[in-house]
């Protein structure tokens, strides 16, 4: 009985840690631990090892406890339970921020945060240390006989022309789901009204709708679907084993580019720690040659030789769509145009 | 000691005053322009939250029987700043939360429609808020939608702590500033003081004209009262002058007259006891005549020697002419009056007042020396002196206090039987010490007589 009690009691407490939903949980050891950093992160955990691992050999005795879930899950672990963690690495730039504008993040100031442009930080709390575009990635095999689409309005020729072909077989972000595709959704549309046309061409066909970069990548590649639109390009570049059966395109119309960024919760234990694997991140990303791990790194010049490159501000007009009637607004519309009858 | 009332330096009072009111400006400015900044910053964050405000509530519509918000991108990037401040807001209809942060507080207090700004503290952090009312009807009821943005004060902050490094710079230039026109301005006032004392002390001894120096109106008085006093001076100076030689004439000539009566009654007198008294009568006009004589040169030697005009004198001359003038009375006492000058020798001085002490010197060594002795007058030099020695054969000065006998009416304990006025060796020693000279006199060594030495530099 007294068994009994303690063990229900274990249960219920282990219940809000449990709250938000997990997708994968990697433990990178430490000889000698002195500190663990307990990272919350959107990225796949094999896509940031290499970094993590370096990390560790420049600061031995730091162990890293890594999750992986999805960038809204972020906001209710760090916002709704109050979970401890000592970093947050999202791809919603917009999460981020509203983390950042209502507290929830701690300042952090070193010579490497110092040495990032104005853009590129927010509040000495939100770092960026990529630049990530939203891709079309497109099936060499359907597109074979057609001319490649480099634009929206190309693309959305492409999907009239061809009904048949796409029918079924166009991927996107399921933007009630995912935080990522809800902000490459929000910017697409106050960018360009080409990108409502395109929704109601896609919602005509049927588009299948994805929580993650990562499978519409490989469903493009086993041909099950022919178009993934607004998928991660950094994502797609890393599948070197899928190149040959697809096309990565940046839209020449714009692209939009998102910042993954990084920040310390206000309730990190190891904030210390935290500090250092932010300045390592800054260093590693600024540097030609970033893309050491996966993601491409920020260079100075990236910005300028493409004019089409939209890079997202980090600042409070991220908050806009996060207001409740503006999500519920844009979601409805949303749905309206991409999820139609058949 | 405050130095606001001390009498001390003209300089450093008005330099302090004018630092005063440099430090009390730059205050002033300080505050004035640093208050200023704060309003302005205060009103510039005040339209930007209630333009941001005002964008939503223009998105704010009724659709259906509901209230729709559209909030605009802009309505939340056009409060996108440097520091990147922290943005909050709400939305209400009849005080219900629509959307929004809903502990926010509103910064209506009144039922106006005009936007309403307060600062309150949310989160933690001092936070300024605007609040915009509209008054809309849903379905034939009136309800009023509230908009409030808030929005932290950092860059602000950070504006204010710029303008007031920029300040602090500003007062400090404006006080450093004012405060080298204060120290020029107490140097230039004192200079003005100092060049008219120096062109004053610049004059020489007989310039008694007006002071005509350029200077400042506040000084004009001073000078007027200077001028005033250097022409009463000259004035008492010339009637002295005037008074001594009116003196002179009118003493001389009589006496003359009378010693000239007095021989020509002793050629017409015969009996012997009348010839003696005449002859006392005649000497004693003699010493009386010398007697003033030496009072009016001495009178007139203090005056000349008060403020000596330097001339080349040539001394031999001088000295020969006076000898060749008294050799006659030295002759009436049997006296050889012998002079001896090795070569020309130039003094800077006053003619009249060397002419007076040489005059006074022989004077004194034929009238105390005793008939029938020779009197030496010897001019030589060494590097620097002209020297002039006169030596008798006579009864020499007393053995004590020589020195006390160049003392006005002094006269040596041993001379009762002569008669003299004892200001001739005063006056030789005035005029020594005048020209920078020296009068020593003692007994000849080895020998009966005195010593004079009157010692001049050479030019």
């Amino acid at each position: 009985m007294r068994a009994f009690i303690s063990s229900l009691a274990l249960i219920l407490s282990a219940l809000p840690a449990l709250a938000f939903e997990i997708e994968e949980n990697v433990q990178f050891p430490a000889a000698n631990q002195t500190a663990e950093l307990r990272v919350i992160s959107t990225a796949d955990a094999d896509l940031f090892a290499p970094f993590i691992t370096a990390f560790q050999a420049l600061n031995p005795g730091i162990a890293v406890d890594y999750y992986v879930v999805s960038s809204s899950e972020i906001m209710v672990a760090l916002q709704d339970e109050g979970e401890r963690f000592d970093l947050a690495i999202s791809s919603a730039m917009d999460l981020q921020i509203k983390l950042a504008n209502d507290g929830l993040a701690l300042p952090y100031r070193s010579g490497a945060t110092g040495s990032l442009p104005e853009w590129a930080i927010w509040r000495d709390r939100v770092f960026a240390f990529t630049q990530e575009p939203a891709t079309m990635v497109l099936s060499r095999a359907d597109f074979a006989d057609i001319d490649l689409p480099r634009t929206r309005q190309e693309l959305i020729t492409a999907l009239r022309d061809h009904p048949e072909r796409f029918r079924e077989r166009i991927g996107t972000y399921d933007v009630r789901e995912s935080g990522l595709g809800y902000l490459f959704a929000t910017q697409d549309g106050r960018t360009s009204e080409t990108f409502w046309r395109l929704a109601q061409v896609m919602g005509g066909l049927q588009t299948q709708l994805y929580r993650g970069s990562s499978d519409m990548i490989e469903d493009v590649a086993s041909g099950r679907i022919a178009v993934a639109y607004n998928v991660l390009g950094s994502y797609a570049q890393v599948r070197e084993d899928l190149h040959d059966r697809i096309h990565i395109i940046a839209p020449e119309d714009f692209t939009t580019v998102m910042m993954r960024t990084v920040l310390i919760p206000a309730n990190a234990e190891a904030p210390e720690a935290a500090g250092r694997f932010i300045d390592h991140l800054i260093e590693t990303a600024w540097t030609e040659g970033g893309g050491r791990f996966a993601f491409p790194g920020i260079t100075p010049a990236r910005l300028s030789e493409n004019a089409s490159l939209r890079p997202i501000q980090l600042g409070p007009g991220l908050l806009v769509y996060l207001d409740r009637l503006k999500r519920r607004q844009f979601i409805e519309e949303w749905e309206a145009a991409m999820v139609q009858p058949g | 000691m405050w130095p606001f009332h001390a009498p001390g330096s003209i300089r450093l009072r008005l330099t302090l005053q004018l630092l005063t009111g440099a430090a009390v400006m730059a205050l002033v400015l300080f505050l004035i322009v640093y208050s200023f900044a704060r309003q302005i910053g205060a009103e510039s964050q005040d339209r930007i939250l209630s333009a941001s405000a005002t964008s939503i509530l223009d998105a704010t519509t009724v659709q259906s029987g509901n209230i729709s918000v559209d909030i605009p991108y802009s309505a939340f990037t056009m409060l996108d700043n440097s520091v990147d401040d922290r943005v909050f807001y709400r939305i209400t209809q009849d005080g219900e939360g629509l959307t929004g942060y809903d502990d926010l507080p509103s910064a209506r207090q009144d039922q106006g429609t005009g936007p309403a700004f307060d600062t309150v503290t949310y989160r933690g952090e001092e936070l300024r808020i605007a609040t915009l009312t509209r008054r809309v009807s849903v379905g034939g009821t009136p309800t009023r939608i509230d908009v409030t943005v808030g929005q932290t004060r950092d860059a602000q902050a950070d504006v204010l702590a710029r303008i007031l490094r920029m300040t602090v710079l500003l007062g400090f230039g404006f006080f450093a500033a004012s405060a080298l026109l204060a120290i020029l301005a107490g140097r230039s006032t004192a200079a003005s003081l100092s060049r008219l004392a120096e062109s004053v002390s610049r004059r020489g001894p007989q310039d008694l004209r007006p002071v005509v120096a350029e200077v400042p109106s506040e000084m004009r008085p001073l000078v007027a009262s200077l001028n005033s006093l250097i022409a009463r001076l000259s004035a008492a100076l010339t009637r002295t002058e005037d008074f001594i030689a009116e003196a002179a004439h009118r003493v001389r000539t009589p006496l003359a007259t009378v010693r000239a009566h007095g021989e020509n009654t002793l050629r017409r007198v015969s009996k012997e006891e009348n010839r003696v008294s005449l002859r006392e009568m005649i000497r004693a006009i003699d010493e009386s005549s010398r007697a003033a004589g030496q009072l009016l040169d001495h009178a007139m030697v203090s005056l000349r020697a008060d403020q000596l005009e330097l001339s080349p004198v040539a001394l031999r001359p001088l000295v020969a002419d006076l000898v060749d003038r008294l050799r006659p009375v030295a002759e009436l006492k049997d006296m050889d009056l012998r002079f001896e000058a090795s070569e020309e020798q130039e003094v800077m001085g006053d003619t009249i007042l060397i002419q007076n002490a040489v005059r006074n010197l022989l004077d004194n060594a034929i009238k105390y020396a005793p008939p029938e002795t020779p009197i030496d007058v010897a001019l030589t030099r060494d590097e620097a002196t002209a020297t002039l020695t006169i030596r008798d054969q006579g009864i020499g000065f007393p053995a004590t206090g020589a020195d006390a006998l160049t003392g006005r009416f002094a006269r040596g304990e041993n001379a009762t039987g002569v008669i003299g006025s004892g200001l001739g060796l005063t006056i030789a020693d005035e005029v020594a010490r005048a020209h920078g000279g020296t009068l020593t006199i003692a007994n000849t060594e080895g020998g009966p007589g005195a010593c004079v030495r009157l010692s001049l530099p050479l030019r």
